[in-house]
């Protein structure tokens, strides 16, 4: 059974704050979830689905449907890092062609800036993780994990600093015109360049941001979509795949996207190339870069002359990319990128977009992000979506 | 040098410890489908046997990848994944040598460092 046409994106939300000293997280979670509903036009009782991941507090989706107050059909607490928002999207088409739900809810909050958190810190995952011992004394954190996959990819295919730091700068020509982005400043690739190395060979300026904030969307049956007095955003394609070490057969240089990519467009029945606008989870300058190769929209290892010369900027490159600013410039709620990304996504496809980047009559959008570590271990999950 | 958190030990796991308190490297090996695997498992993760064996490992590899963690760290460190010359890649730190130095494809040999209160842990360096 394929979820083409089968659900549409009824509602998104992103929480303007960006530092939160003063909100629980649960909280964030309520005033994203809420304002997801108001843009629909739904009411909290609607909901009869609901979603979650990591960053929510609890066991699994138990603590926050109670605190919400929903009273859910369908539960789903799929953790994949930060891409499980698009897997959540994907997830709950499959549950609504199923008749297990009619209108669910995302949910993603985060306060990791309020908190303190670091790319260079090591993150815990528990006890008992079976990659741990061989891992952990090592100092894997989620900088130098990224940076190997760089440095791997500057070898085998002759990517230099120059072109990946043009990613950074298509992200500050669209983040200057986001009021709520962290970084609104223009940058150059010389300043990419000239900001300190923090884990060789990636800068602090191809790293995302640390912020505190949010985000959620509602996922509907068509005929409810249809109801709403919003434009419609349609579900037609959809991927999930993981990649790891493989038992020591590692291979860096490609990831999952390669396999979560060609099931969406093989779903959707589309190419890369018809696609109008791409949201893609930049935790750094490199994932856009390898997630650009693994889904087709060039070849593998051309990735570095495909995003220079600012051919990821609205209005004057070829292929316009996170124009809410992204990870880079905009925000990285909980440490985890996948939910803005479906959430611009649905702002361009509804024509909702700054003016100054709004791609023109942008009917067809993919959204795309890597959760994990792309160094080690991670799940890759791709959405095409179209405006109906 | 960086405190090395030691690492979690479990039963499956624990002869890879035990030989490096020896001062040996060691991989798992299944006889099944005659293929090296690491980080080890009790059931090959290429073939899903459960006929695997602890083996000895030459000791040495090249570098496949590598970072300079620069940035809040006390002192900047090298990480890496080698691949052995058994034919898999391991996570690992390479040290007492110049970091600036070390390069992809650069052969290395394992040396064995402590660990902060716990077994010692394979690291590689300049070969």
């Amino acid at each position: 059974m394929s979820i083409k046409g089968k659900a549409c994106i009824v509602g998104a939300y992103e929480h303007p704050t960006r530092k939160a000293p003063d909100k629980s997280v649960a909280q964030l979670h309520a005033e994203v979830a809420k304002g997801a509903l108001e843009d629909a036009g739904l009411a909290r009782e609607d909901v009869d689905g609901y979603f979650c991941a990591g960053d929510a507090p609890g066991l699994g989706p138990l603590s926050m449907v109670d605190y919400l107050g929903l009273k859910p059909r369908h539960l789903d607490s799929t953790e994949t890092g930060g891409s499980s928002y698009l897997v959540h999207v994907a997830h709950a088409a499959q549950a609504i062609a199923a008749g297990k739900c009619e209108v669910a809810l995302v949910t993603l909050a985060g306060r990791p800036r309020s908190e303190g958190s670091s790319g260079t810190q090591p993150r815990s995952w528990g006890a008992n993780l079976p990659d741990a011992p061989f891992e952990a004394p090592y100092g894997i954190v989620t900088a130098n994990s990224y940076a190997m996959v760089a440095m791997r990819h500057m070898h085998e295919f002759g990517t230099t600093s120059e072109q990946l730091a043009w990613i950074k700068v298509a992200a500050s020509h669209h983040a200057q015109h986001n009021p709520h982005a962290m970084l609104r400043e223009v940058v150059t690739v010389k300043e990419v360049l000239d900001s300190p190395v923090i884990a060789d060979p990636l800068h602090r300026m191809d790293c995302c941001v640390v912020s505190d904030g949010g985000g959620a969307v509602i996922v509907a049956r068509p005929e409810i979509a249809k109801r709403l007095k919003r434009p419609v955003v349609r579900l037609i394609g959809a991927g999930e795949a993981s990649k790891g070490q493989a038992g020591g057969k590692l291979t860096l240089t490609t990831s999952a996207a390669a396999r979560s990519g060609a099931a969406a467009f093989s779903e959707a029945g589309v190419k890369p190339g018809d696609i109008q606008y791409l949201s893609i989870y930049d935790s750094f300058t490199i994932t856009v870069l390898m997630q650009l190769e693994d889904l087709g929209f060039c070849n593998k290892g051309e990735g570095g002359k495909f995003v220079a010369d600012g051919n990821l900027i609205s209005g004057s490159g070829k292929l316009p990319f996170n124009t809410d600013g992204g990870g880079l410039c905009n925000n990285h709620p909980g440490n985890r990128g996948g939910m803005t990304k479906v959430i611009e996504a649905v702002r361009q496809l509804r024509g909702e977009a700054h003016p100054k980047v709004q791609v023109k009559n942008c009917g067809l959008g993919v959204a795309q992000g890597i959760g994990g570590q792309l160094g080690s271990r991670h799940v890759s999950a791709t959405l095409v979506l179209e405006r109906a | 040098m960086r405190k090395v958190p030691a690492p979690a030990l479990n039963p499956e796991i624990q002869p890879f410890f035990d030989a490096a308190v020896s001062g040996k490297l060691v991989l798992k090996f299944c006889t099944a489908c005659s293929a090296f695997h690491h980080y080890p498992r009790a059931l090959c993760p290429h073939c899903f046997s459960d006929r695997t064996e602890w083996r000895d490992a030459k000791g040495t590899g090249t570098v496949y990848t590598y970072s300079v963690l620069r940035s809040g760290v006390p002192e900047p460190y090298c990480i890496a994944y080698v691949t052995l010359e058994e034919g898999v890649s391991m996570l690992t730190n390479i040290v007492d040598c110049d970091l600036d130095t070390v390069r992809i494809g650069m052969t290395v040999r394992v040396v064995f460092k402590p660990s902060d209160g716990g077994a010692p842990v394979p690291m590689f360096t300049r070969a």
